[in-house]
């Protein structure tokens, strides 16, 4: 515990450095202004800016993308309340009550109950974090390649039972990440593979920078234009000292349900395929439950907006902790903060902790700091957030597909990926209209090389037999993983048998 | 086109794309079982994992044809023909601009396009155009060139002279 608490300091201290304090400032605002234009999140912020900040350290370049993860999260509730179109999808459980809210001229209020519930959600599960990380890589450092491939098995499953998408057209983007992740040559045996039309360009392989700025960059605003036609209407806000003070009266009133939500979110969070927006609406649900006026809720209760927003900021973090002690990232944000890290030449996973302290808890310490900042910069500035808004589609879209552009080009240094990032963000496009889930091709195309390599590591120290991935004597924990895996992929089949047992009952 | 057609043809098209990945691993010689004293073949995890994927697309089918998707119940256009052109435009328009990259480089093809976009779609001012323009060209140099000292494609000699004299400028006088 004093061990923790001497290194928790020294994180501290490091986001207190003028570099690195200037990077939470300037994730923080980009996070809030990226959360509050809809269509634009969390994902496509780290996605579209993570080649600019090759600029910094990799220690200053965490802590930026991670300021502006969290800044996303508060972010999104300001669109959610004034526009009633949820700024991202994690913030779709605030419109619920938000919107009502500010159709009663209580817009003002529900800002501040999202700011300071974000502020709550963000608080209680950074400190779950410091607690569970250090034994979580303590553990996971035991592991070897059995288990790594038996936790990716694991992450995806999750996908296929929690997602809630069709799963044929999960699996299917699931598998078309995994193979992608596969083009150029092979790692072990030093041979080239699919090298389509023998182009030589596929032999330095499918980045995942490319895969995800064509998906949440291109994809993501040629979907959003055509959701919006290019056009949004809003309401403006104004906030004053005084409905602040008037405001800290009615923080009484949600509190525990918002508590109970961070915590909730933090676990959720946690979980690859669920993430923030589950994780938003199992709170909202919660807070339903525990209301002595149910009823009011979708009709503007303050606890409706609290919630939902506790329980996002709260799955962020969450979504952090098995990226950076097991290396397996919880969202789609953490797995291109993860394809990030290989970039800057860390290895994810359990090492991280014993190789490079300065950089994880300058990470931790940077996320207690982003929180206050986040809280007081959104106080603030709400009235600011909402006149950008008014921001035209016009602007905001050719902006986007240039720095889309710049961005991938300057990570690889070739017009080839550019042209790739185009083809994938269209083709992402479309398949995302016919609902197929775009986040688990995006895991697994960073996850790809690790699971092979572990997988065929694996068989080769077991000299081919594929039972060493649940042999309970020699690895349990890998054992344990794959029943749970088995039993999440299975959970689908189970909920659609019973929902036909009880139609049958009802006729 | 409705979504239930499109839906069809994705799986199709999806379906010959996994017998594609199949066929090159195969065609590429690679081996997609146990190599006795070496381990699993470099073919293995392409192949069979593309194998899953022709699997879920021929899934997908059967869902289409027992119209259990509900994407193939749906028997509305894929596109609203009223959005489309907004979404077809701004895609050709990007196109076009990664296209003049090799011409005319990336700073003047990023003026045109965002030129374009703001004036012609947007129907904005033109000071409120040229002013947009001026600063994100300025921005992106600033940013990439000067910050990042990436070399961003300056296109053909004619075009590139110019910004090599900028370059030289900024070394030195401002360096």
């Amino acid at each position: 515990m004093v061990e923790i608490a001497d290194l928790l300091a020294a994180g501290l201290l490091q986001s207190f450095e003028p570099l690195n304090f200037a990077m939470i400032l300037a994730g923080c605002m980009a996070g809030l202004f990226i959360g509050a234009m809809p269509g634009l999140g969390s994902v496509n912020g780290v996605a579209i800016l993570l080649p600019v900040t090759f600029l910094v350290p990799p220690t200053a370049a965490i802590i930026f993308l991670a300021a502006l993860y969290y800044g996303a999260m508060y972010g999104g509730a300001i669109s959610s309340i004034t526009l009633g179109i949820p700024g991202a999808s994690t913030a779709v459980a605030t419109v619920f009550d938000g919107r009502p809210m500010a159709q009663k001229g209580k817009a003002n209020q529900a800002m501040m109950a999202a700011a300071i519930a974000s502020f709550i959600g963000g608080t209680i599960s950074i400190i779950l974090f410091t607690l569970f990380a250090p034994p979580l890589a303590e553990v996971a450092l035991k592991f070897g390649p059995q288990e790594e491939f038996a936790l990716m098995i694991l992450a995806f499953a999750t996908f296929i039972g929690l997602g809630g998408d069709d799963i044929p057209k999960t699996i299917f983007s699931i598998l078309l990440g995994l193979v992608m992740a596969a083009v150029g040559f092979d790692i072990i045996s030093g041979k080239p593979r699919l090298i389509f039309f023998d182009l030589v360009e596929f032999q330095r392989g499918i980045g995942f920078l490319v895969l995800a700025i064509g998906i949440y960059g291109i994809g993501e605003m040629l979907w959003t234009l055509e959701q919006t036609g290019g056009k949004v209407k809003l309401d403006y806000v104004k906030t004053t000292w005084a409905e602040f003070k008037k405001h800290l009266g009615q923080i009484k009133a949600y509190l525990p349900t918002t508590s109970l939500g961070s915590a909730l979110g933090f676990f959720v969070g946690t979980l690859p395929a669920a993430g923030a927006t589950p994780a938003s609406l199992m709170a909202y649900g919660l807070a339903k439950t525990f209301s002595k006026d149910p009823d009011s809720f979708g009709k503007g209760n303050i606890a409706g907006v609290a919630a939902p927003e506790a329980a996002n900021n709260a799955a962020s973090t969450g979504s952090m902790l098995p990226m950076i002690t097991l290396g397996i990232p919880g969202s789609p944000t953490t797995a291109i903060l993860l394809g990030g890290m290989i970039i800057w030449g860390l290895r994810p996973g359990p090492l991280l902790f014993a190789n490079n302290p300065d950089f994880v808890w300058g990470l931790i310490g940077s996320m207690y700091v982003a929180n206050f900042v986040t809280v007081a910069l959104n106080l603030a500035l709400i009235p600011l957030f909402v006149r950008v808004l008014a921001m035209p589609f016009t602007i905001l879209t050719p902006i986007i597909f240039i720095l889309c552009f710049v961005g991938v080009f300057a990570t690889t240094d070739r017009m080839f990926d550019v042209w790739l990032m185009l083809a994938l963000g269209l083709g992402g496009y479309l398949l995302r209209k016919l609902n197929y889930p775009v986040a688990p091709a995006v895991l697994a195309i960073v996850l790809g090389p690790l699971a092979e390599r572990s997988m065929r590591q694996s068989l080769i120290g077991s000299q081919g037999d594929v039972t060493t991935f649940i042999s309970i004597s020699e690895h349990p924990i890998s054992l344990g993983c794959i029943v749970i895996a088995v039993m999440l992929m299975l959970y689908p089949v189970w909920s659609n048998y019973r929902r036909k047992l009880a139609n049958r009952s009802t006729l | 086109m409705s979504t239930r057609t499109a839906e069809l043809l994705a799986s199709i098209a999806l379906l010959v794309f996994s017998l594609g990945l199949m066929w090159t691993v195969h065609a590429d010689g690679l081996k997609i079982g146990w190599v006795p004293e070496r381990g699993p073949g470099s073919g293995v995890w392409p192949f069979w994992l593309s194998l899953g994927m022709a699997l879920t697309s021929v899934w997908t089918m059967v869902r289409w044809f027992r119209r259990t998707t509900p994407e193939s119940r749906n028997e509305a256009p894929y596109i609203e023909s009223d959005r489309f052109g907004l979404v077809a435009v701004s895609f050709i328009a990007l196109t076009a601009m990664i296209f003049l990259v090799a011409i005319v480089g990336t700073y003047i093809s990023i003026a045109l396009f965002l030129g374009f976009y703001m004036r012609f779609i947007g129907k904005h001012s033109w000071p409120m155009t040229s002013t947009t323009v001026l600063g994100a060209v300025i921005f992106i140099y600033f940013l990439f060139e000067w910050q990042l000292s990436k070399y961003l494609p300056k296109g053909l000699p004619i075009f590139e002279d110019g910004f090599l004299w900028l370059d030289n400028f900024r070394w030195e006088y401002l360096m």
